[in-house]
């Protein structure tokens, strides 16, 4: 049933929009769709932003791991390299700092009214992804390949059960938690 | 529904409904949550209206097509739905320049706009390298606890601190 809905191309674009605005609308009530807040994670004098995130981990690696185990799910890991995870991300973190924003979060901000994120950070990212689909073609053979892994997931790593995984990810995640409002962070 | 306009809400309810949020992305449309491949489509689409359709064929197009997806409508969604939540609590208003730049370096849109600009650009080149942002990698990667999104969203925070303490 859920296989049909899946590949029902108008519904599959009403659900983005469906699951788009609650998204938004999380994001705008965290805080997180504000430039301070970004850049104060950054700074480290202001955690909202790994509150947010961690949060979001747990639950929704409980959950869809949960629904994998129904089997009402399917994963999707992202493949990676050294070359494009560590490189790349270095790369999108000098963008994070100079911006304040990223590419979720700054759709929210536009949506509370920021003219430096739509007019400067949205162009700019727009302007960024065509670069890189330019010169793709000379890298996605070479430096993104190099330390190439593939779709690889924790648990096939270390070859075992993902619940093992799972738990202590878990537990460790709500320690670090609790650490940093113990700190009052 | 008082709470519909509070300015702000703890940022563990909003994590847990993100995560709850994405549960229900990987239930009804069988993917994660997550953002900059919309850019990628738009910059497509953008370059298609202006050197026509044959920019549909470079190989990244290829991979991504410059179409409307339903990320595209995901990015669109959440623009509403910070319009929505910032109605609600009284908090919209045009911005032109953040309240932290404005203190540092004063309250001229123009450099802020160009910094914007230039940190965005550098921010797309970054996303599409590593295939994911903070949302696609930092939030939906990590919870399929792939071995990709974990180094990346380590990446994003080093490269981000370290320029964030550069520049302030």
């Amino acid at each position: 049933m859920l296989k049909a809905l899946h590949s029902r191309k108008e519904i599959q674009l009403m659900l983005g929009l469906l699951l788009g605005i609650p998204f938004g609308f999380f994001l705008q009530k965290g805080g997180v769709t504000r430039f301070d807040v970004i850049i104060g994670q950054l700074l480290l004098t202001n955690f909202t932003v790994v509150k947010v995130m961690l949060s979001a981990v747990v639950t929704g690696m409980v959950g869809v791991h949960l629904l994998r185990s129904l089997g009402l799910a399917t994963l999707h890991p992202k493949p990676g390299s050294l070359g494009s995870s560590v490189i790349g991300g270095l790369i999108f973190g000098v963008g994070f700092a100079l911006l304040g924003y990223c590419p979720g979060t700054i759709a929210g901000a536009v949506g509370q009214g920021s003219l430096d994120g739509l007019f400067g950070g949205m162009a700019g990212i727009i302007v960024g992804a065509g670069l890189f689909a330019q010169v793709y073609p000379r890298l996605q053979n070479s430096i993104l390949k190099k330390g190439d892994f593939g779709e690889l997931t924790l648990p096939q790593l270390f070859q075992v059960n993902p619940w093992i995984i799972i738990l202590p990810v878990a537990v460790g995640i709500a320690a670090l938690l609790l650490w940093i409002e113990k700190l009052g962070w | 529904m008082e709470w519909l306009s509070l300015k702000q809400w703890s940022p563990y309810l909003v994590g847990i409904g993100i995560g709850l949020l994405n549960c229900v992305a990987f239930l009804l449309s069988d993917k994660p949550l997550a953002c900059s491949t919309a850019y990628s489509r738009t910059s497509g689409m953008l370059e298609g209206l202006c050197f026509g359709p044959r920019v549909a064929e470079k190989p990244y197009y290829q991979k991504f097509p410059p179409t409307i997806e339903w990320d595209w409508m995901l990015v669109f969604g959440i623009i509403i739905g910070g319009f929505i939540s910032a109605m609600y609590s009284g908090q919209f208003r045009f911005e032109w320049v953040p309240g932290k730049w404005g203190e540092v370096f004063g309250e001229m849109p123009f450099g802020r706009w160009v910094v914007a600009f230039i940190g965005g650009t550098i921010m797309g080149i970054g996303a599409r390298w590593a295939n994911g942002c903070t949302s696609g990698h930092g939030i939906s990667g990590t919870l399929q606890l792939a071995v990709s999104s974990w180094l990346a969203a380590i990446c994003f925070f080093i490269g981000g601190i370290v320029t964030a303490m550069l520049i302030y």
